[in-house]
């Protein structure tokens, strides 16, 4: 017992202050939220969609990113002449539609994601239970949703967790690109889950397909056969914008500021 | 000379063959050839079927590795007509790649003693090894499974959706009471078509799907499939990029390490290790993040060399946080070691014997932990470990505490590999030009991830195009062990079990 006590002040207390005090800082090389700037591009340019692994950019007049597909690979700020695109620091991605996750050229504002009603933050405001439902998931969201589960983030604070039965959860966060394979048994686990109840899909796989878009085996996403209520972008996304995400879903976060 | 028959092609050097150098045997001959190796002491390192230009029909590679003497070669056989004899029943570590060659080419292993599907989804040729309509739906885990018969003997069936944020497969138990008699387990719930889709590459999504093939072991499956194209570019990726991909590549092993110990800490009810691990493991994979901007190690490793540098202010931050992990875990994992409670419930539980683990082919930390001295990096090594070798770290007992432990001897010296690569990066460029991939070859490349071997290997057309790309993970091998460790264990004990494997499911099914 006094080992366990030593070592417990050897290791000392690690759970961030965040959303409270700072967030845990991104390293410089991290690749956040893209900014796609300057003027109109020439029209025969085209090389960031051409460089683009997934079709995440779009090229015809105004050139638009869809984080949703968007691996940050940055092969398009690479494959830029001009320069043009960049993946900055911010790490607030997540979104409560679809269209909110394509960013346009030049864009100021952008739609993060709004908490949601009254009625549905009183359930779960305080208490948000969700089942994960790993559908075609390498195992990089699943591992980087876990972690919120550690003494650093510790999901717990704000009474977010994850049960082990569809029966005791108000929802389910997804990832992977949906599998042929996983379409039934994510299909009764949703249905499993009592009503009301929320989606989430974390990770460009849940979103779009990610990197398996159009395979034959996925259903490119989970919209594919859900109704999703968060968006969560990135391969896979940092812990920070997935507790972002779900904070901003029950109303503890809101607007662009650093807390 | 090396104990192989005539027939098989050594991989010397990592280096692409030309495939007209590679002799067509028969299928008897081929499985001469693997049941020698692995006779002596060797093993199947990738067992797959191919279709190459100018011959009929398929084909059937196999790469085999005999670790004692570090050799690494490939043979191949044609196969005649829609069905070849099995090699599974002389030699159980072929039986999930000749599922396997079942499922994706239709062709039948006659004599296979457990032909199921493997990753349920229709064959590439339109034939079908079971007989089933084209365009049928194949539901996943839908088909026989092996029962135990008798009095009071029940069936357990779990997932393929687990109470844990996992990834999902499918468990059948036999049991009496709590007794475990035989456990089957079916994957491919998270088949999404890597192998089908690397075909015709390397195109821009390639090195993704690498990253992605489990993304846990995004450095190891890249550096696999970037050591694949430089060898069939004859490109030779500069010495500093070696010694960044090896520090990524033990960063990433150190980062799992320390979390499966963390999490076989939480599975016996000990919260302080498992606490403090969960935490370890988050600095370890900022480090990996410190490099490239991601914590698991996306855009790291480029078919040339690296994406990214680490010059001498990122690598003294990385030692600085090193050593602050190394101080950590020592602290959160002796406290393992030191609590009899904890040790109880490790020791004697799903033991692995020596022999069954050599039978059944197994690779990485298991292999090891049943006192199987195999480690690509010290027995094939490519890259910096050519040059910087890691003694390979063992135990004999074979159960989850030797999993456990091999695991912790394994952190301890790839702390000090990091740490002295770190503190004498080469200088020079971070990655060379690729160049085209030379038509007509095979490259195979070999790399030990943290679960074990790795082994991709490619075969291209006649314009340097990948005609077939195949994915070995780790797990592909291990899975077999987990069901084995099962046997005559409390079912209570299959979490703990199968977290001392830890074994990939997206790996697994592609």
């Amino acid at each position: 017992m006094l080992r366990e006590i030593l070592s417990r002040v050897k290791q000392g207390h690690r759970t961030m202050k965040f959303p409270a005090g700072p967030p845990p800082g991104m390293p410089d090389r991290y690749r956040g939220r893209p900014e796609l700037s300057g003027g109109p591009c020439p029209e025969d340019c085209g090389a960031c969609a051409e460089a683009c692994p997934t079709g995440a950019l779009e090229f015809d007049g105004g050139t638009r990113l869809d984080m949703g597909k968007c691996l940050f690979c940055a092969d398009c700020a690479s494959a830029c002449p001009r320069g043009l695109i960049a993946f900055s620091q911010n790490y607030r991605m997540s979104a409560r539609r679809r269209q909110d996750l394509i960013v346009a050229k030049g864009a100021e504002t952008f739609e993060l994601a709004r908490a949601l009603d009254k009625k549905l933050r009183r359930l779960f405001g305080r208490s948000l239970k969700l089942r994960q439902v790993s559908a075609g998931g390498c195992n990089a969201c699943e591992a980087d949703v876990n972690v919120l589960g550690t003494i650093g983030w510790d999901m717990g604070r704000f009474g977010i967790q994850f049960v082990a039965s569809p029966r005791h959860a108000d929802g389910l966060l997804v990832t992977g690109p949906i599998t042929r394979n996983m379409e039934l048994a994510l299909r009764k686990t949703y249905d499993a889950v009592p009503e009301p109840k929320l989606v989430i899909a974390v990770g460009s796989c849940a979103i779009s397909g990610g990197p398996y878009i159009d395979h034959g085996e996925v259903l490119n996403g989970a919209d594919s056969s859900l109704k999703v209520d968060l968006y969560v972008p990135g391969c896979p996304p940092h812990p920070l914008t997935v507790l972002d995400g779900l904070l901003r879903l029950l109303g503890r976060i809101d607007g662009e500021e650093e807390p | 000379m090396n104990g192989r028959g005539p027939g098989a092609t050594d991989l010397a050097g990592g280096s692409a063959l030309r495939l007209d150098s590679i002799p067509l045997l028969t299928v008897d001959e081929l499985s001469g050839i693997a049941l020698e190796t692995v006779a002596a002491g060797g093993r199947i390192a990738s067992l797959f079927a191919a279709r190459t230009k100018g011959i009929e029909g398929v084909q059937i590679f196999a790469v085999l590795a005999d670790d004692g003497r570090n050799l690494l070669s490939v043979a191949r056989a044609a196969v005649e007509g829609d069905a070849f004899p099995a090699l599974a029943p002389l030699c159980p570590q072929a039986q999930a790649f000749e599922r396997e060659i079942a499922e994706q080419y239709g062709l039948v292993p006659e004599g296979h003693p457990w032909l199921k599907p493997l990753r349920y989804h229709a064959s590439w040729t339109g034939r079908d090894a079971w007989g089933r309509k084209a365009g049928a739906p194949i539901p996943p885990g839908v088909g026989d499974f092996f029962r135990v018969e008798g009095d009071q003997v029940h069936e357990v069936a779990v997932g393929p959706v687990h109470a844990g944020v996992i990834e999902p497969g499918h468990f059948r138990f036999q049991c009496h009471g709590e007794k475990v008699f035989h456990l089957e387990i079916a994957l491919g719930y998270q088949h999404r078509g890597i192998e089908a889709a690397m075909a015709g590459g390397p195109d821009k999504r390639s090195i993704h799907y690498a990253e992605t093939a489990a993304g846990d072991t995004s450095v190891g499956h890249a550096t696999a499939y970037a050591q694949v194209c430089e060898s069939l570019a004859t490109c030779q990726e500069p010495a500093r990029a070696q010694a960044l991909r090896g520090v990524a590549l033990e960063l990433e092993r150190l980062a799992n390490h320390v979390g499966d110990l963390g999490a076989l800490s939480g599975d016996v009810g000990y919260q302080p290790s498992a606490s403090y691990c969960g935490r370890i493991r988050g600095d370890l994979l900022n480090m990996t993040a410190l490099v490239c901007g991601n914590r698991f190690g996306r855009g790291f490793v480029v078919p040339g060399g690296v994406g990214f540098d680490v010059g001498a202010d990122r690598a003294d931050e990385l030692l600085r946080r090193l050593l602050a992990a190394e101080r950590d875990t020592e602290v959160a994992v002796r406290l393992l070691w030191d609590n009899q409670s904890v040790m109880a419930r490790l020791e004697d539980t799903g033991p692995i014997s020596k022999g069954v683990a050599l039978e059944l082919g197994l690779v990485g930390p298991a292999a090891r932990a049943s006192g199987l001295a195999r480690d690509v990096r010290f027995d094939q090594p490519t890259g910096i470990f050519r040059f910087v070798q890691i003694p390979v770290s063992t135990y004999d007992s074979g159960d989850v505490f030797a999993r456990a432990f091999v695991r912790w001897l394994e952190i301890r010296q790839s702390i000090v590999f990091v740490r002295d690569l770190l503190g004498a990066v080469p200088s020079g460029g971070i990655a060379s030009p690729l160049g085209p991939l030379a038509p007509d070859s095979l490259a195979v490349s070999l790399v030990e991830g943290w679960r074990g071997e790795i082994c991709h290997a490619a075969i291209t057309d006649e314009r340097g195009r990948f005609a077939r790309y195949k994915v070995v993970d780790p797990s592909f091998h291990n899975w077999a062990a987990l069901a084995y460790a099962m046997r005559g264990q409390d079912i209570s004990d299959f979490p703990l079990c199968n977290k001392s494997f830890n074994l990939s499911y997206c790996g697994h099914d592609l």
